[in-house]
This record gives structure tokens, C-alpha cells and sequence, in this order.
């Protein structure tokens, strides 16, 4: 007899393991299977997190898939239910769904140099990107992160930032919109770095997660670099609520963001980007 | 050492400009360095010249009673710095800080201002190579005006839920 899939409308609940304050609204949850089962995930993929009681919402996953336990969540409250899920405390249980969606496509990349452009929170689905990259940093050419924030106490990630900047082998670019006394790196939006980033744009694959229109502006300052359109790749944003595609909450366009994404090729929502309303 | 002509034509500003038009501008060009925390230049005084940054960041600022100087936008390697020279009133309209050690070409607007009424041709082909960089700033502080990250959406962190 075969054995059943797992429904994946089930919450399964996972033990909050740890909670690291990243911002003063964002916070990194690392969570555990209370059942002790296994979990895997691929770069980009995220896990719907259900507050018990409250509801669920889509997060993506920020930590390393070469080692998936616990797993790592950053969520930045702005609602009702990522409120209730940033601030549980270790102990806690919530349930999960996942992973569900597309990948960043890493093995593509190999051989190629690789930019990554993340503005704000678009930071956490990419940082398992980084992640990979780093742990099999010979098949890769250059490797830039360019990093935006809205001000440098929303930077996250800092202590890796640092350690990060220190590597020889990973270019490093952060700039900040709004400054504070003492600020002494970068000023100006994310895309002002891309210019002078040192990668070579016609043999580089480019990774875009951020604000939907800084990803517009970033894609506009890639194609001026000279990055073809089907080396650059974005993670969009929707209104993911099924996370397996029947819902229809997420369409944009043809694509069910939650399953068709949200990592896509930027030829293949190319003609939505622009769009007023979809 | 190398010349001011093959350092400028190593420059992305110059890139693929005519020999010709890149001795006229060497003419008008010498280095110059500024220690961290040295001021290029300061708001309301004569724009007297403009760089080319080699090494180096520099800070454009202004300052805002009760916050004291406030970082308005970084400049780096390869980027242009001012261009208040290049019209009337020729002040310029922000602080320029070395954020570190900074190694730049420096033009003397003057002469380079001499130079272009001389011969237009030579205004046209700096303008279309200022135009852009103006353009590129102009659309980043737009971007930066929106405060895309303010907002309540955000790539799977909840979304508005």
C-alpha cells in the first residue's frame, strides 16, 4: 500500500526554537518539527506560518538549505497575524505549511558571476542564496551582494553584513535611504550601487527580491549595465493564501504566484511589472 | 606615472570620446586628493571646478538646524562630482565631504567652461555625457522619495496580513 502524502492544507506544528531581534519590527524565528520529523527546502521557497487562532501568512524561508534545521523564518510585523507570529517567544508552537513555490535557480549560476540585489526584507529570501553560494563558493564567478535599506538601524542581518564585507571573495555594497548621525557608509537607493558592482554583465545572473518597484528600477539599471533580461530573476510579492494554486488569491496575470513563483525569470512577468492593476 | 590624458581615458565618463576632445579636457585636469573628512566643498561657495573620483567616497550634505549635517547621497569610484559649475550662479548648492581618502581628477571649470563656448561641439559631447549622470541621479532621489521600504508590503513577510 502506498503511504499518503501529507495534506498540505495541514498545519504542521513546528516549537519555536529560537527568536533573534533583527529590527525593531522584524525578527528571525528558528523553528523545529514537534514531531521531530525532517524538513528540506530549496533557496527561495517559502512555508505559510499559522499563528493559532489568528491566521496564516506567507514567509519565506532565510536560512541555509545545507542545513535546514531549525528552520529559519524573518518576519517583519505589518499585520495582524506577523505581529502575533514575530513576537512568540521561544517554546511556542506554530504551525507550518511548506515549503511551497520556485526556486532561485543557484546551479544555473554556476560558473557565471552572480549578483545579488535586495532591498529592505527582500534580504531574508535571499539570504539562503548566499548561503549556497558561499558553501560551494569554487563554482562561482564573482559573487556581489548590493543591500538597500530604508535606514541603517533596518539593516538585517548585521552581524553576517560584517563578517560578510570581511571575505575576500564576496563583494559587498549596502547604502541606506535616510541616514543617522554617525552613518558612516552608503547613501542613495540600492540602485546606485549597481554601476560600479564588480561583475561582468554579460556572463552574470542577477537576483532581485525587494519593494516591487525598487525591483522595476533595478531591473531598469540592470538592463542599462548591460545584464541580459533572461539573466535576471525576481521574487514577487501577492496575496498567497492557499500556497498550492486553487485559491487564486496570488494570480498575476496567467501565473499563480504562490506555485508558477515566486521566483520568476523577469521575461515572464515582464509585461505585468508595468501594469497599474492585475 | 601615467598622464591626465590616459588616466581620463581609463575613466567609464570618458570612455570612447574622441582623443581629441579628451586632450581638450586634460588641459582643464589635475589630480587632487582630499583626507577623510576634509571638505571638498561647501554650500554657497563658488563652484569653481569639478571631479572625477579615482579612489574614495565622498559625501554630498547639507545641514538641517537642530540635526546638524545630513548625508543626502554617497559618490563613489568613477562618479562625477558637481556640476553647479556648469551655469550661473556657479555656487554650489550642497556640502562635498571625503568620507576617506579620496583621489580624483579635478577640472578647473573655467577653463573648461572657456573651452566649450569656444568650440560648442565640445559642450555638446560633455553635456551628453553630464546629462545622463544628472538624469541617474534625478531618478534615484525619486525612488528615494517614495520610501519603498515604509511600507506595509514586503517580499513574504507578511504582506499586509
Amino acid at each position: 500500500m502506498q503511504a499518503r502524502l501529507p495534506d498540505p492544507m495541514v498545519p504542521v506544528p513546528f516549537v519555536v526554537r529560537r527568536v533573534r531581534r533583527e529590527t525593531h519590527d522584524t525578527a528571525t524565528l528558528d523553528l523545529a518539527p514537534a514531531n521531530g520529523d525532517g524538513f528540506t527546502f530549496r533557496p527561495g521557497q517559502f512555508n505559510m506560518l499559522y499563528a493559532f487562532g489568528i491566521g496564516e501568512v506567507p514567509i519565506s524561508i532565510s536560512g541555509d538549505a545545507q542545513r535546514p534545521l531549525p528552520v529559519a523564518h524573518t518576519v517583519r510585523a505589518v499585520g495582524a497575524v506577523s505581529t502575533a507570529i514575530r513576537t512568540v517567544r521561544p517554546g511556542a508552537m506554530v504551525g507550518v505549511r511548506g515549503p511551497f513555490g520556485t526556486a532561485w535557480p543557484v546551479e544555473a549560476a554556476e560558473r557565471m558571476d552572480v549578483v545579488i540585489v535586495a532591498g529592505g526584507i527582500g534580504l531574508a529570501p535571499l539570504r539562503p542564496v548566499l548561503y549556497h553560494l558561499l558553501a560551494f563558493r569554487e563554482r562561482y564567478g564573482r559573487v556581489a551582494l548590493l543591500y538597500g535599506a530604508r535606514t541603517p538601524q533596518d539593516l538585517l542581518f548585521r552581524r553576517e553584513l560584517e563578517q560578510w564585507r570581511g571575505r575576500f571573495d564576496l563583494h559587498v555594497g549596502v547604502t541606506v535611504d535616510a541616514p543617522v548621525s554617525g552613518w558612516i557608509g552608503d547613501v542613495g537607493v540600492v540602485t546606485t550601487l549597481i554601476p560600479h558592482a564588480p561583475f561582468d554583465p554579460q556572463d552574470a545572473l542577477a537576483l532581485v527580491c525587494g519593494p516591487e518597484v525598487m525591483m522595476r528600477f533595478t531591473v531598469a539599471e540592470l538592463r542599462k549595465r548591460g545584464v541580459p533580461a533572461e539573466r535576471i530573476v525576481l521574487s514577487l510579492e501577492r496575496n498567497m493564501k492557499c500556497a498550492i494554486g486553487l485559491c487564486g488569491h496570488c494570480q498575476f496575470g496567467p501565473h499563480f504566484v504562490c506555485r508558477q513563483g515566486p521566483v520568476f525569470r523577469y521575461p515572464e512577468v515582464e509585461p505585468l511589472l508595468t501594469v497599474k492593476e492585475v | 606615472m601615467k598622464e591626465i590624458e590616459e588616466l581620463l581615458a581609463e575613466q567609464p565618463f570618458f570612455k570612447g570620446m574622441d582623443p581629441r576632445w579628451i586632450a581638450f579636457f586634460a588641459g582643464c585636469a589635475g589630480n587632487v586628493r582630499f583626507d577623510a573628512g576634509e571638505y571638498i566643498f561647501r554650500e554657497g561657495g563658488e563652484a569653481n571646478r569639478f571631479l572625477l573620483i579615482r579612489h574614495g567616497r565622498v559625501a554630498l550634505e547639507t545641514h538641517v538646524p537642530q540635526r546638524g549635517p545630513v548625508t543626502i547621497y554617497t559618490i563613489g569610484k568613477n562618479d562625477v562630482v558637481g556640476w553647479s559649475w556648469l551655469f550661473p550662479p556657479y555656487r554650489w548648492t550642497f556640502d562635498a565631504r571625503a568620507l576617506e581618502l579620496v583621489r580624483a581628477i579635478g577640472f578647473d571649470a573655467a577653463c573648461v567652461r572657456k573651452k566649450c563656448e569656444e568650440d560648442p561641439a565640445l559642450g555638446y559631447v560633455l553635456l551628453m555625457r553630464l546629462v545622463p549622470v544628472i538624469s541617474s541621479r534625478l531618478q534615484a532621489t525619486r525612488l528615494q522619495l517614495l520610501d519603498v521600504y515604509g511600507t506595509a508590503r514586503g517580499p513574504r513577510a507578511g504582506a499586509s496580513a
